[in-house]
This record gives C-alpha cells, structure tokens and sequence, in this order.
C-alpha cells in the first residue's frame, strides 16, 4: 500500500487551494450578489413584489451560484495551476524522479490535491454565499430601499437547512470532479511547453463541463430527494 | 532497517581500482558473433561480475512508435556501462527501463535474475532504492530547495532523524564538491552544472548500488562537464556502485567506461538487424571497423 502524503507535502496545498482562493471567490461572489440584486429587483417591483428579493437572491446563491461559482473559480483557477504544475513535472522527468526516489506519484501529487479541492470547497462555497447575499443586501437595501426586515424574513422563508446542505454537498462532488480531471490532464500532458499549456487550458474546459453537467443531474437529485423526505414526513424546510 | 542500514553504512574511501580494472577488460576480449555485435567479455570477467540488472527481449513502444526492438542487454555488477548512440535511438529509453521507471511492452526486465514484471508494488519499491537515478535535466523539484532535494529520499523512505538526514546531506553536498551555501538556493537559481550535481548528491543520498547517468554531461560546458566525469569515476572508486552511463559524449566514454554498447535508431536498421550494433571495452570502441560504431566514434 501506498504511503498517504505527510503533513508538510498537505499543508502547503491546502493553503494555497484554500486560503489563496478566498480574494477571488470574494470579488466574484460579491459582484454576482449584487448583479442578482439589480436584475432581480427589475423584474421584481414591475409585478409590485420587490420584497420578496431576498428570497429570490438568498435561495439562488444558496442553491445554484453559491457552489457553481466557487467552484468554477476553483476550476480556473487551481485546476488549470494543478494541471500545469503536474504536465511540467511530467516534461521534466520530475515524476520519473519521484518514482526513482521510491514516492508514490499518485499519493505524492494527486491525493493531496484531492483532499485539498474535496474539503476546501465547501469553504469557498460558503464564503461565496455569504459574501454575495451581502452584496445582494446591500444593494436592495442601501440603493433600491427594500427594508432590511424584508429582506431577511422572506429569504429565511424561501431558504432551508436542506438546501444549504445540498449545496455543500453538490460543492464537494464539483472539487473531487476538479481535482481528479486537472490531475488527469496533468499526467497525460504532451511534451514541452505547449503540452503544458494545452493540458491547463484542458483541465479548466473539462472541468466547466463536468460542473454543468454534475450541477444539472445533482440538482434532479435533490428535488427527488426532498420529495422522498418530505413523503417519509421529514421536516426539510 | 533501512535507516539502520544507512547509518551503519560508510563511504569506502579507498584507492580508485579503474585503471587496473580497465586493464583487464583490453585484456578480457572474447570475440563472438552476435550479429553485428563486435566483441564481448571473457568467461573469467563474467564469473566475477554477477549480473545485477538485465534487459531480456525488450520491446518499447509508444503509440504507433517503435523505440526498442527485442534489446537484450546486462549489467554487471561493479561495472559502469555505457550507452551511447544518436539521438532517439532509445537510449533513455532503455536505462528507463533497466531502472523500472518504464514497463517493456513486450520482454521482461530483471533486478538480481528475478522479474520485476509481477513484483508486488512495496517491494518494487523497496528495491528500487537501491538504484540511484541522475535525469538529463537533473529533474530536481522546482518547489524545493537544495537540501529538501537531496533529503527528499531519506525523508520519504528512512525513520532517520532531521538531524541524521542534514549530516547525509552535507556529506552528499561535500561528495559532489559543492558548498554548503546552496542548501538554501531553489533550482531555478542553479547553473547547469550545480543542477547536475545537486542531481547526482540527491541519487547517492539512500546509498544505491546501482547508479543511472542519463546524458550526465549535456547542456555543459568542456570543463564542467569534465567535473562531472570525474565525479562518476570518484562515486565508482569510492562506493564500488554499479554504474549505466547514457552519452553522446566520447570524451565520457574514455574517461569512465569499463563496457560500451551502441544502440541503432530502428528507422536506420532492416527487420533482421539487432538494434545493438556494438557491446565491446571502451577500447574497441575506437578501434572498430564497424562502419555505424566509427562514424558516430569519430562524428
């Protein structure tokens, strides 16, 4: 059996996937918000309902764009850097190099950065929410003058436990579903620079791809699963 | 027990046995027919020097391309071997595959007579620190520096102390002739022929028996790539390592050769012709009528 990564190799991983993703998960989380905000109240207050904004806003980055964005930011931004680093690795015969110094490659550069992806994600996801409901409130409230009562009592209305969970969970499956494709295209990356490239540009494609389309049929998912649970008589609102 | 075995072990420093040692294989020469293979060792040498690693009917390819064709080949033990050849002629290839790093497609590779083709991962492992690898382009890890490079091994295979490991790592340092100052100094801030040191003190860190040298003196330099030759012949004398040496450098070949063999492009050979068109001492090599072996020799 493989010998699992130590704390030295793990660590620096999960800081730089982790805490170096939380700028860019900021600005992108708080724009959406507000851009969610501004068309959301549009379409809003010409049906006289513009109250009901912090539910539309709260339940949609809770439910889609909370995840979807993190980890497309995630996708952009570790994936193609861990596609990249593992291809010049590769070109350079620095993975030949860890074989010869009798480390397992697999465990030395793909198990750490799946758990990297796998637990930071939710993190990320959660500060994208909650960054964004933030720009959202701002704008509902500071600028288009939605009470702040309003705002908050509707979303905790539209807004589940359930749905929270199930947006952490739907973030993890995206960071595996990162972590394991740029690994891929990262051992799979042809020779020189443009190897190189192409593998990152790679990984971010099929990345983009696989959130869509996990994204999609996790979504049908959960709608058949809270169904089952509320059938069953369990509370999930 | 392996970082029990490193610590028990000490660097024999004792005179350079080379020279007699080259003595007797111009002396040794057998010469048979083996295609275009020209001469081989005597029966007494080969007594002496068991087979460590061997190459049996090796085919290689990748994808639609054909690197090695049915290549046999042996190391013996405390010899150093070179291979030399033009470019693409598989040469890397076939050191790859010697140190288990690359799987024949067809053909089997063996470590001490046994295959390694079966061989349960740990143990394949475990013997595979026994091999010491020097890459073309050092292929140190850019995110490390000079010292997590060479300990990196030790780190990863032996209980040894942090304490233990800088003591092996200085000792490596002073091995290659470089100073302590670049245990700090990241990859990127090394000249080619630091790189290939550093490279050369990180494959000697775990004590290999088997030392792999691939185009060691590429990309220097005529001085620095002297150095370089003298420390493979330096780790030879001192450690008594088996080594394989992959070079397009003839100054290489004279200075530490005990065995060449010439490997041929398959694209220049007919179906019938073995891809190795030349296994002889570092004498022959240069002396050989064989038209292939000559015009590379003499370029």
């Amino acid at each position: 059996m493989a010998r699992l990564p130590r704390g030295r190799v793990v660590w620096p991983i999960l800081y730089e996937v982790g805490v170096r993703s939380v700028p860019v998960v900021c600005i992108t989380g708080l724009f959406i918000g507000m851009v969610l905000a501004v068309q959301s109240y549009d379409t809003l207050s010409q049906l006289h309902f513009q109250i009901h904004i912090g539910s539309v806003i709260n339940g949609t980055l809770v439910k889609e764009l909370g995840p979807v964005l993190a980890a497309v930011m995630l996708a952009g931004r570790v994936g193609s850097s861990i596609a990249a680093e593992i291809g010049t690795m590769k070109v350079s015969e620095q993975i030949d190099a860890l074989q010869a110094l009798g480390a397992d490659p697999v465990a030395y550069l793909v198990v750490p950065r799946f758990l990297a992806c796998f637990l930071m994600i939710p993190a990320l996801t959660m500060v994208a929410e909650g960054v964004g409901i933030f720009g959202g409130w701002f704008v509902s409230t500071q600028i288009y003058g939605v009470s702040s009562h309003h705002f908050w009592s509707y979303s905790d209305r539209f807004v589940s436990a359930f749905d929270v969970v199930t947006g952490v969970l739907k973030s993890m499956s995206f960071g595996a579903a990162i972590a394991v494709i740029a690994c891929h295209r990262g051992f799979r990356c042809g020779s020189g620079a443009e190897g190189v490239g192409r593998a990152a540009t790679e990984a971010f494609v099929a990345s983009f791809i696989a959130i869509l389309a996990l994204d999609f049929i996790l979504a049908l998912l959960t709608i058949q699963l809270m169904k089952l649970l509320l059938m069953m008589g369990v509370q999930v609102t | 027990m392996l970082g029990f075995r490193l610590t028990q072990r000490r660097i024999a420093a004792d005179s350079i046995p080379s020279t007699q040692k080259h003595a007797d294989f111009a002396s040794a020469e057998a010469p048979q027919s083996l295609g275009l293979v020209t001469k081989k060792m005597s029966v007494d040498w080969r007594e002496s020097h068991p087979v460590a690693i061997e190459l049996r009917h090796a085919f290689r390819s990748f994808g639609d391309h054909a690197v090695l064709r049915d290549v046999s080949l042996e190391v013996r033990r405390g010899e150093t071997l070179v291979l030399i050849g033009e470019s693409g002629c598989g040469k890397s290839v076939t050191t790859k595959l010697l140190a288990g790093l690359l799987e024949p497609t067809f053909g089997e590779v063996r470590w001490d007579g046994r295959p390694v083709r079966g061989r349960p991962q740990n143990e394949k492992r475990r013997d595979r620190l026994r091999l010491g690898y020097l890459f073309q382009g050092a292929a140190l890890f850019d995110s490390m520096n000079v010292f997590e490079n060479i300990a990196f091994g030790l780190r990863e295979n032996t209980t040894l102390t942090e304490l233990q490991i800088q003591q092996i790592v200085h000792e490596r340092l002073r091995e290659v002739g470089l100073a302590d100052n670049v245990i700090g100094k990241r990859p990127s801030d090394l000249s080619g022929g630091m790189k290939k040191r550093v490279g050369l003190a990180r494959a000697l860190a775990m004590s290999p028996d088997i030392v792999f040298y691939d185009e060691p003196t590429t990309g220097l330099d005529p001085i620095m790539s002297g150095v370089i030759n003298d420390l493979i012949v330096q780790t030879q004398a001192r450690r008594h390592v088996t080594s394989v040496v992959v070079t397009h450098d003839m100054n290489t070949v004279r200075r530490v050769a005990d065995r060449v063999i010439m490997l041929f492009p398959l694209t220049g050979l007919a179906d019938d012709e073995s891809q190795i068109v030349f296994e002889g001492s570092r004498h022959d090599v240069f002396e050989t009528d064989n038209p292939r072996v000559s015009q590379f020799v003499r370029g």
